[in-house]
């Protein structure tokens, strides 16, 4: 996973205005100054812009220059000397047409919906962790959180070797309960599932921390009032914790919907070339980097991730206008 | 953690009782806090009166069963890892044994060696380092530059270059690997360390995280340092930085993280083993060592450790960084 989105996108930004205009997009106050309309005085505007310059340059040359090549490159086929040519609509025509960019489709949101999976289990372990008086909690957060630390690359390697056929240790603790083992990677049938169940646990300890902060902005005089009224701890969960903590579970649904759309890493990972379970596993990314690397077709590969762009600003869209039905701003 | 059994009694878990009043529950938490809290043995002295006495004493069960939970949960987290220690200490034939045996029968360094031999993966540490510390520090200095500016200081073409900036954040960076492949070609930077982190020390996100953070700053501050006639790079090096100094932590933790671990990056621009970070150093290990599970967890253990250490060390950096992008207005 690699993006974030705006931290005002957050959900508490509706709570409070720190009267500078946060959240508004603009951190200016108007009104002040003599010259309010029209920015502040030449030197600080000269400042200004000195200080913007840096990043601005960054973002120029590696951001949106290659956002309107890659727009671009997606009409154009390469050529074997480096030269582009133009192609019309062909690209998109080949990744609309193609069966295995449905099945890569297909696949990530199959990611998507077991990453969406993680979000009540961290919920649920938010919860329990802030039971009042519970020792230990600083302990338990370290360690559901140090598998979102560790480098994605080593996770898969590691989970290859639990998940082998012959010797791994998830077939010997099921042989302990009596169930058979299997070849859980290189079985087209469970491949794609056992890559969900280590994106599962890399990413629980992620949403158990901003599920936690947002728990801990609850007051605990609801609690207490519920308490003497005579709710019980399910009810307090689904009538209090529930609806209070549901801007920070829309923020996570939509950061999660973004990063399961962009799997690459543990699949590119686990999934040897050889492994016959491949096209099974495949997502939209990995599927990109073979057409853009390995067969040499960056048209296509460039139009593929346009319709991924597509997709998820789709994606997320569709959760922003759904989050009036469900989302409670206090 | 051992939970006492129930029945012993006063085995030193101090639940401090659900039905206790808040204050007390501070006190609690501080005495939690210190290394006393740590449950002794059957018959340690108790270390605090207890108003209530009697009813501590006894074991909540519902306090057991979130135990009992969260324990679990802690086990199937922390598994893989002491697994993955483990077997890099083994010999092949002990790794593969049925049944397997936890703990090596003797501890074989072996593994580690043949990683450092069969890529070079010494040098694969400090280009990974390189990387790590290029994108940290690039991030810092332009994205605190231009926070400062979007925060505090008043000038024509803001919201524009607000929304610009906006849109940056909103492009999946799949999409723009191929140009960027293309850029580094053209400057000549294919298979250099420089290439690793370029691109990476611009970022949208780290902008937006400094900008909230100057949001909040009191304006009285400026006010007074501009009378005494400080320029704006003065007010913002002697004033403005040292107050937003967690928010440069945690934002350097968090980059720390994602450039040590970032792969596809990498594969893409640097296809030389001797000019490549670890991440893509398992992935040629994986390629020649295939089932030498040996060798492939020693490689993967030397290259999460440092983030690993890194987390362990600042901690409250990581989680202030990962609830700062979670949580703010």
């Amino acid at each position: 996973m690699a993006v974030f989105p705006s931290t005002a996108a957050a959900g508490q930004a509706e709570r409070r205005s720190h009267g500078t205009g946060a959240g508004t997009g603009t951190g200016t106050r108007r009104g002040a100054g003599a010259n309010g309309g029209r920015g502040g005085r030449p030197r600080s505007q000269r400042a200004a812009y000195l200080f913007i310059a840096p990043i601005a340059l960054g973002f120029l040359v590696f951001y949106i220059w290659p956002l309107l090549e890659t727009f671009w490159f997606s009409f154009t086929t390469f050529g074997a000397f480096g030269g582009n040519s133009w192609v019309g609509g062909e690209n998109y025509e080949r990744v609309v047409r193609d069966v295995t960019v449905g099945k890569a489709l297909g696949n990530t949101l199959l990611y998507m919906v077991m990453g969406l999976m993680t979000l009540p289990v961290a919920i649920v372990l938010a919860d329990l962790m802030n039971r009042r008086g519970l020792r230990g909690v600083p302990v338990y957060r370290t360690l559901y959180f140090m598998p979102f630390v560790t480098m994605p690359a080593a996770v898969g390697l590691v989970w290859n070797w639990l998940y082998n056929g012959d010797f791994g240790m998830v077939n010997e603790a099921l042989s302990w309960i009596g169930v058979d083992g299997r070849y859980w990677i290189s079985d087209p049938s469970t491949a794609v599932y056992a890559i969900g169940v280590v994106m599962i646990w890399s990413h629980v300890g992620y949403y158990l921390i901003i599920f936690t902060a947002g728990i801990k902005a609850i007051p605990r005089d609801y609690y207490e009032a519920a308490e003497i009224d005579g709710a019980g701890p399910v009810r307090r969960f689904f009538r209090i914790t529930l609806p209070l903590l549901s801007p920070s579970i829309f923020f996570a649904s939509v950061i999660c919907v973004i990063n399961s759309l962009q799997q690459f890493d543990l699949i590119f990972v686990m999934m040897s070339p050889e492994n016959p379970a491949l096209g099974e596993t495949q997502s939209i990314v990995t599927l990109f980097f073979k057409w853009a690397f390995d067969e040499n077709s960056q048209g296509a590969a460039a139009a593929l991730a346009f319709l991924l762009m597509l997709l998820i600003a789709a994606l997320t869209y569709v959760q922003f206008r759904l989050q009036k039905r469900w989302v409670h701003y206090a | 953690m051992p939970e006492p059994a129930p029945g012993t009694r006063d085995s030193g878990a101090r639940d401090s009782g659900a039905r206790d009043s808040g204050a007390r529950d501070l006190a609690a938490q501080d005495i939690a806090a210190t290394p006393s809290a740590v449950p002794s043995g059957p018959g340690a002295r108790r270390g605090r009166p207890r108003p209530f006495g009697g009813r501590s004493r006894r074991i909540d069960p519902g306090a057991l069963a979130t135990h009992a939970v969260l324990s679990l949960g802690a086990v199937a987290m922390v598994f893989p890892f002491v697994w993955q220690v483990m077997t890099a200490f083994k010999t092949l034939p002990e790794a593969v044994r049925v049944p397997p045996s936890v703990l090596p029968e003797t501890w074989n360094w072996a593994g580690f060696a043949q990683v450092f031999t069969a890529v070079p993966f010494g040098e694969m540490l400090t280009n990974s380092l390189l990387n790590t510390a290029g994108r940290t520090l690039g991030q810092l200095v332009f994205c605190s530059l231009a926070a400062y500016a979007f925060a505090r200081l008043r000038f024509r073409g803001k919201n524009v270059l607000f929304a610009v900036f906006l849109s940056v954040l909103m492009v999946p960076p799949q999409l723009l690997v191929l140009p960027q492949h293309e850029i580094m070609q053209k400057l000549g930077l294919l298979n250099s360390v420089p290439a690793l982190f370029l691109p990476g020390m611009f970022s949208a996100f780290g902008t937006f995280l400094l900008r909230q953070f100057f949001l909040a700053m009191p304006r009285e501050l400026e006010e007074a340092a501009r009378i005494d006639g400080a320029g704006p790079l003065r007010i913002f090096w002697s004033i403005m930085l040292p107050l937003v100094r967690p928010a440069l932590a945690a934002l350097a933790v968090i980059t720390a993280m994602w450039s040590w671990n970032d792969l596809l990056w990498p594969l893409v621009v640097n296809t030389d083993p001797a000019k490549a970070p670890v991440s893509a150093g398992l992935i040629s290990l994986e390629g020649q060592f295939m089932t030498n599970w040996p060798v492939l967890m020693a490689g993967s253990v030397i290259a999460s450790l440092p983030m690993l250490l890194l987390y362990v060390l600042l901690q409250r950096h990581f989680v202030q960084g990962i609830a700062l992008s979670g949580s703010k207005g």
